[in-house]
């Protein structure tokens, strides 16, 4: 490093401190991270921050990287992890991975061993952009400190624009202990990243006439109504239009779930009545959804008798399963914005329109009524009942984070989401694991709000450690363990499709989470019959503390309807 | 359905890029028949001509990948009619009495040239399409073949006529 012309500058600084005045431009005043020897000298600075930057210790990187998850689903800006080089950085790859897959804006900063000793082999070296290139939206390697502050902003901007996705900078410790002024910089230079964010006009007449003139419209909404803030636009849409709407697993709360025009989640485990709908429907608008094989089931039969259009952010969305008609890229609030635009004024051929499709909505609510979610209650409790409850209790505001299974499922047919981002689900990489450390991340986000976290008595314990990180930091989550003392799902699966062949899937020991709650410094609640299921949901409530929740459940109940994989998505399986 | 195709992309000079771009192919179980990078009249740029051939769907959602890559500035898909498509290659040949004027006379139909002469070998240097170098081949092979090394593709649109 040349000093003497570096010393010259103004505002010269250690690569840990241009590190930390590089989020606080972001506007970051919170992190989630673990410490280790590549990232100590970014630590020692970090010591000087704690005015302006929250630092939230966890017990395991992987829990770090969830944890910004929840806080970045929950809050709407990006989650910022800070880990050590090698095993730390390994440890957060299943948060990376989940975020990507469910495109969450993250930015995770790694330590990595000195610049001279990379490619060495090097104590707790990986090859960390190596490892996570087909992971992130974008990762960096900073192997010279000008180019520090650059790459963090270009880190935020493409995590946080486009369809979001975590990037990462792998940061060598020589780097962090070296200095250079300091200069954020205003402007971003990337030839090869320009996401469209307005729909093409044309395209947008098209996708308007289309939707007047269909007989059997229906909307398919996925998680890109949520990440574009565009859940208001979608309503006043579906109302202006009388168009029935369908969401996926990830576009829960896009639309209020007791909205009549609402007919629950499609796919694997739909609801009857969005099933049909979709199977039955001439038009199809997919709105920031992208076909996932759980939702289309056997694909060449999904919207068999429809005509697709497609309205999303990423163009490698469009067409990849399906063939569509009228493609728009562009961002979801502003096409919807524009469609209204369009729509607006065309009053006679609007009415006439609704009331050419008065059948169609009556229709969709005969399958309603023919087969709603059901299940049957009597002396043992049923996972379903305590879902319905904790919607009840919770009058539906809560923040909601699930593990992965049956009680991940059932929290998706039960609870009634009403408002964005109040489901926090992982449904893309379906990680076990994910829920507890994201809702963490949630009510730190949202100090004010009550936040659960819906699990299976397997996935709880797959970072149960950050019992640890909420105690701490008198985070009162919620933990509901929807306890079947099985890998529930997984042994539906077997009841169904091998025989009854339960291989694995019981688990045998568990441990008592009531007094693993204690041992932990929480409180610990067990419900073992239906009579105290309302009281323990009550007492946890009224507790500002986090608590567990352990419901001794119904050990073999099924999660209905199920559509058989590669089945077509009529072919449900009933309660 | 299965089909050779030949893809231009233009990159930010960049380390890792060559593998992100790769990666998106390997991932899928798509071979890369052949690669060339170098860079453009810009320091900052480079081109990657790739040629590989598979299902054309699966391409297709490969090319909007790759559009997605942060570092990757343009992507376009080059055929036969609409662009040039050449290939050079290097043949080290057995050259004796009995087959030296065979290579002399082989090397003037295809328009190359003879780089490097030893006793025993000749090498020649053949620039061409794809289709001229493998009957290069063909034809140079009872002579005995001792070793052969081929470019990747390279690739140029032509320009377009107007009237
Ligand atoms: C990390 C991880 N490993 C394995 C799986 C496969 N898997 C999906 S659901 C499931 C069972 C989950 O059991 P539990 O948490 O008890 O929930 P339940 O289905 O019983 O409600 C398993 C093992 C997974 N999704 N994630
Ligand atoms: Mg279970």
């Amino acid at each position: 490093m040349n000093h003497n012309h570096n010393s010259s500058k103004k505002n010269l600084m250690t690569g840990s401190k241009i590190i930390l005045e590089s989020l606080i431009k972001e506007g970051v005043d919170t992190i989630f991270g673990y410490p280790g020897g590549a990232v100590l000298n970014i630590y020692d600075e970090l010591l000087n921050y704690n005015a302006q930057i929250k630092h939230i210790l966890v017990r395991h990187e992987q829990g770090a990287a969830h944890a910004a998850d929840g806080y970045a689903r929950a809050s709407g800006k990006v989650g910022v992890v800070l880990v050590t080089s090698g095993p730390g950085a390994t440890n957060t790859i299943t948060g990376i991975a989940t975020a990507n897959m469910d495109s969450v804006p993250m930015v995770i900063l790694t330590g990595q061993v000195p610049t001279n000793l990379i490619g060495n082999d090097a104590f707790q070296e990986a090859d960390t952009v190596g490892i996570t290139r087909p992971c992130t939206k974008h990762n960096y390697l900073v192997k010279d400190i000008k180019d520090l502050a650059r790459t963090i902003k270009e880190a935020f901007y493409i995590a946080s624009t486009g369809r979001p996705g975590p990037v990462l900078i792998d940061i060598p410790k020589d780097i962090t202990s070296s200095v250079y002024e300091f200069d954020y910089p205003e402007n971003i230079e990337l030839r090869g990243y320009n996401p469209t964010y307005f729909g093409h006009h044309i395209q947008i007449s098209k996708l308007a006439a289309e939707i007047l003139k269909a007989k059997k419209p229906l909307l398919y909404a996925g998680g890109g109504v949520i990440s574009s803030n565009a859940a208001g636009e979608l309503l006043e849409l579906a109302e202006l239009l009388d168009l029935p709407v369908t969401s996926t697993l990830m576009g829960l709360g896009c639309f209020p779930a007791e909205h009549p025009l609402f007919f629950g989640m499609l796919g694997m485990h739909g609801t009857y009545a969005a099933n049909m709908a979709i199977s039955n429907a001439d038009f199809i608008v997919a709105i920031g959804a992208r076909f996932d094989d759980r939702v289309t089931g056997k694909v060449e039969e999904f919207g068999k008798n429809a005509k697709f259009a497609h309205i999303d952010i990423d163009p490698s969305s469009i067409g990849k399963n399906v063939k569509i008609e009228i493609p728009v890229v562009g961002d979801v609030k502003s096409v919807l914005s524009s469609l209204l635009e369009v729509l607006n004024g065309r009053n006679e051929e609007i009415s006439s329109a609704k009331y050419e499709r008065l059948g169609w909505l009556e229709e969709i609510n005969g399958w309603k009524y023919e087969h709603p979610l059901l299940y049957h209650m009597k002396d043992i409790i049923k996972p379903q009942y305590v879902i319905e409850k904790i919607y009840e209790l919770t009058g539906g505001e809560a923040v909601i984070a699930t593990e992965v299974g049956q009680s991940q499922m059932w929290t998706a047919q039960f609870y009634k989401f009403k408002n964005p981002r109040t489901l926090l689900t992982s449904g893309g990489l379906g990680t076990m694991g994910f829920g507890f450390p994201a809702a963490i991340g949630a009510q730190i986000a949202q100090p004010d709000k009550t936040v659960f976290d819906i699990a299976g008595d397997g996935s709880i314990q797959m970072n149960i450690q950050e019992l640890a990180t909420a105690v701490q930091y008198n985070l009162p989550v919620k933990i509901a363990i929807i306890n079947n003392n099985f890998l529930g799902m997984i042994r539906q699966w077997q009841e169904l499709f091998y025989h009854k062949r339960y291989s694995f899937s019981e688990m045998n020991v568990n441990p008592d989470f009531v007094k693993l709650a204690e041992a932990y410094g929480a409180v610990g609640l067990r419900a073992k019959d239906p009579d105290d299921v309302v009281p323990v949901i009550e007492k946890a409530l009224s507790i500002k503390k986090p608590v567990i929740m352990d419901f001794v459940v119904d050990r073999e109940e099924g999660v209905y309807p199920m559509v058989a994989p590669g089945a077509p998505i009529t072919g449900m399986l009933l309660v | 359905m299965e089909k050779t195709h030949i893809l231009s992309i233009l990159v930010e000079n960049e380390s890792g890029v060559l593998t992100r771009v790769a990666g998106l192919f390997s991932a899928r179980g798509f071979n890369i028949d052949s690669i060339c990078v170098a860079k453009t009249l810009e320091k900052s740029e480079s081109k990657m001509i790739i040629a590989t051939s598979g299902d054309t769907q699966i391409l297709e959602q490969i090319t909007k990948q790759l559009n997605r890559l942060v570092n990757v500035i343009k992507v376009q898909e080059l055929t036969d009619e609409d662009s040039v498509l050449r290939q050079t290659v290097l043949i080290k040949v057995n050259a004796d009495e009995t087959t030296k004027s065979d290579i002399f006379r082989i090397k003037e139909i295809f328009g190359g040239r003879i780089i490097d002469v030893s006793r025993n070998y000749y090498t020649l240097e053949v620039t061409g399409s794809e289709r001229k170098i493998d009957s290069l081949i063909d034809i140079l092979r009872p002579l005995g073949i001792k070793d052969i090394v081929k470019t990747g593709i390279v690739a140029l649109q032509r320009v377009k006529r107007t009237n």
